[in-house]
């Protein structure tokens, strides 16, 4: 008997729930009565409502991902120059809130920032009006922040730590100082973990939406509430076009990670060249 | 200068873990707190924590989120360690092809799983919101599973499961006698990794199923009407969990390390 026959039950299992699944997308977002069209695909494309959405997701995602990568990367840096057993110990620290449901790292957030939270009742004790911070798109950008930090610091720290610390101390007795280490060695290194954290922060931020709802209440639609709004409120009739949504989100998903490898790759060469 | 550095250091860190872990301790202090708001103190009590042990539809779906990670794993598990075991010994251009689609609820965002799956489920007639919810926290988890055993099974030798079979084994009896406790590491990850995924997952299930929550369904559908003091229980218990189940597993890993340690010495 072949080992492969084990294989079988799984094969039937992936064509049924893995492979069947993907092509109703692609078959619902191309088709109508059953002939091929372009015309979902147009009505998605072309609103200008669902662009103005497209566009607010794509840059929420993108300055969340650049403020992650701000803050992520010192503490990475400072958690790989530190003693081994202090950096194993706050390294857990840093990830352990990753292991904690989002949607309650989220309703943190939502409960912080009510009118009647914690934070405007320490404005209200200093004398401050009180402020509008929930519902806004700064609440929205907040939450995806906290939300994603831990990815960001996650793969850059583990390239930091494996990084050749004779190297540094090569550039210092050649001269350098500080900042141009850090530009001409330390950070070219660090490209791969940099280009892993950019990819686990941007990808589910752009495909996010509960998120946006919570923090952001109704008044700041993302892409993916737009998906949730066709398919759970709409109902089968939308079916057409929320595939349609669906597949420029997974367009939009894989030319991102497209790019990413692309800067993996030429990173790698010019890391090649150096030699 | 070397001080100021630290001072520096410290300082940002202890910044960076305060954003971090501040929300979470807050919900946790106000979780005692006896007035329904979170603006101010006014007194200590349990009555939200009882409020939400006696709340009939978190244990339902407390109990929905419990036994789905454990059925969906345990199923996970076993599909995917067969699988992995019949991939292995494929040949090179089918084997690349069913790995690329089992990369598929991997790569795919979770919003496109779990509405691929709602309409699947709509069009075969799937009704039941329990089994759909299982169906899909089985698929995505078999991925992880495979990705888990695979490398194990490439480390091992191929010779072992011959051998086994010309000293009389049966194919069964040779797998599992000596191909299964060998990849043993790899099939526990992968179960660990499926138990945690379907515990922690709200977006497939939310599109997945329909008339049953699990806890995430649950939280979502309460906070998006505001602010519950029930759910800062909850977030305080779920946090505790997390943490001490975290602390384990670290222990155990650190345990593990420094057996390993010891045996190398002694080679």
């Amino acid at each position: 008997m072949k080992r492969t026959v084990f294989a079988y039950p799984y094969i039937v299992w992936m064509l049924i729930f893995i492979l069947a699944p993907m092509l109703l997308i692609v078959w619902y977002a191309f088709t109508k009565n059953g002939a091929f069209t372009l015309t979902n695909l147009g009505a998605a494309l072309r609103d200008p409502i669902y662009m103005q959405v497209l566009a607010r997701s794509v840059w929420i995602a993108f300055e969340a991902t650049v403020i992650c990568l701000l803050l992520g990367y010192p503490i990475a840096w400072m958690l790989s120059t530190m003693k081994k057993s202090t950096a194993a110990i706050l390294y857990v620290l840093f990830v352990v809130p990753m292991w904690m449901n989002f949607l309650l790292r989220t309703y943190a957030w939502q409960a912080l920032l009510d009118s009647a939270g914690i934070l405007n009742s320490i404005l209200a004790f200093f004398g401050l009006p009180p402020q509008n911070l929930l519902y806004t798109e700064e609440a929205i950008m907040l939450g995806t922040v906290y939300n994603f930090l831990p990815f960001m610091v996650l793969p850059i720290y583990s390239v930091l730590v494996k990084l050749d610390k004779s190297l540094v101390e090569a550039a210092y007795d050649l001269g350098a100082n500080g900042v141009t280490t850090f530009f001409k060695v330390i950070l070219p290194q660090s490209i791969p973990g940099v280009i892993s954290g950019i990819t686990m922060v941007f990808i589910p931020a752009i495909t996010a939406f509960a998120i946006s709802r919570l923090l952001g209440g109704s008044k700041f639609m993302l892409y993916g509430d737009l998906i949730e709004n066709q398919f759970i409120t709409l109902g089968r009739d939308a079916w057409p076009v929320g595939s349609a949504l669906s597949f420029i989100l997974l367009v939009l998903v894989l030319i991102s990670m497209a790019v990413m490898r692309r800067a993996e790759r030429e990173a790698g060469e010019e890391g090649g060249m150096l030699w | 200068m070397k001080r100021i550095a630290d001072f520096f250091k410290g300082t940002y860190l202890g910044l960076m873990l305060l954003f971090l872990y501040a929300p979470i301790i807050v919900l946790m202090v106000f979780s005692f707190n006896e007035s329904k708001t979170m603006g101010h103190w006014s007194g200590f009590s349990f009555k939200w924590y009882e409020a939400l042990l006696s709340d009939a539809t978190i244990m339902d779906a407390l109990w929905v989120t419990l036994s789905v990670a454990i059925i969906s794993a345990i199923a996970a598990t076993a599909i995917g360690t067969f699988a992995a075991i019949g991939i292995h010994s494929m040949k090179k251009s089918p084997k690349s092809v069913v790995e690329n689609i089992s990369q598929l609820p991997m790569v795919n965002p979770d919003l496109v799983t779990g509405i691929s799956f709602m309409m699947l489920f709509a069009l075969l007639g799937i009704k039941g919101g329990y089994t759909r919810m299982l169906i899909a926290h089985i698929t995505f988890n078999i991925p992880y599973v495979i990705f888990s055993v695979l490398p194990k099974l490439r480390q091992s030798s191929n010779n072992l499961y011959e051998a086994a079979m010309d000293l009389g084994c049966t194919p069964w009896m040779a797998l599992r006698k000596v191909v299964i406790p060998d990849i043993m590491p790899g099939i526990v990850s992968g179960f660990i990794l499926s138990f945690t995924l379907s515990l922690d997952d709200f977006v497939v299930s939310w599109f997945a199923t329909s008339g049953i929550q699990n806890l995430s369904i649950y939280i979502y559908s309460i906070a998006r009407r505001g602010i519950s003091p029930k759910i800062n229980a909850l977030s305080a218990i779920m946090f505790v969990a997390v943490m001490t189940l975290l602390l384990f597993v670290n222990l155990r890993s650190l345990k593990e390390e420094r057996e390993a340690e010891k045996q190398i010495k002694r080679l």
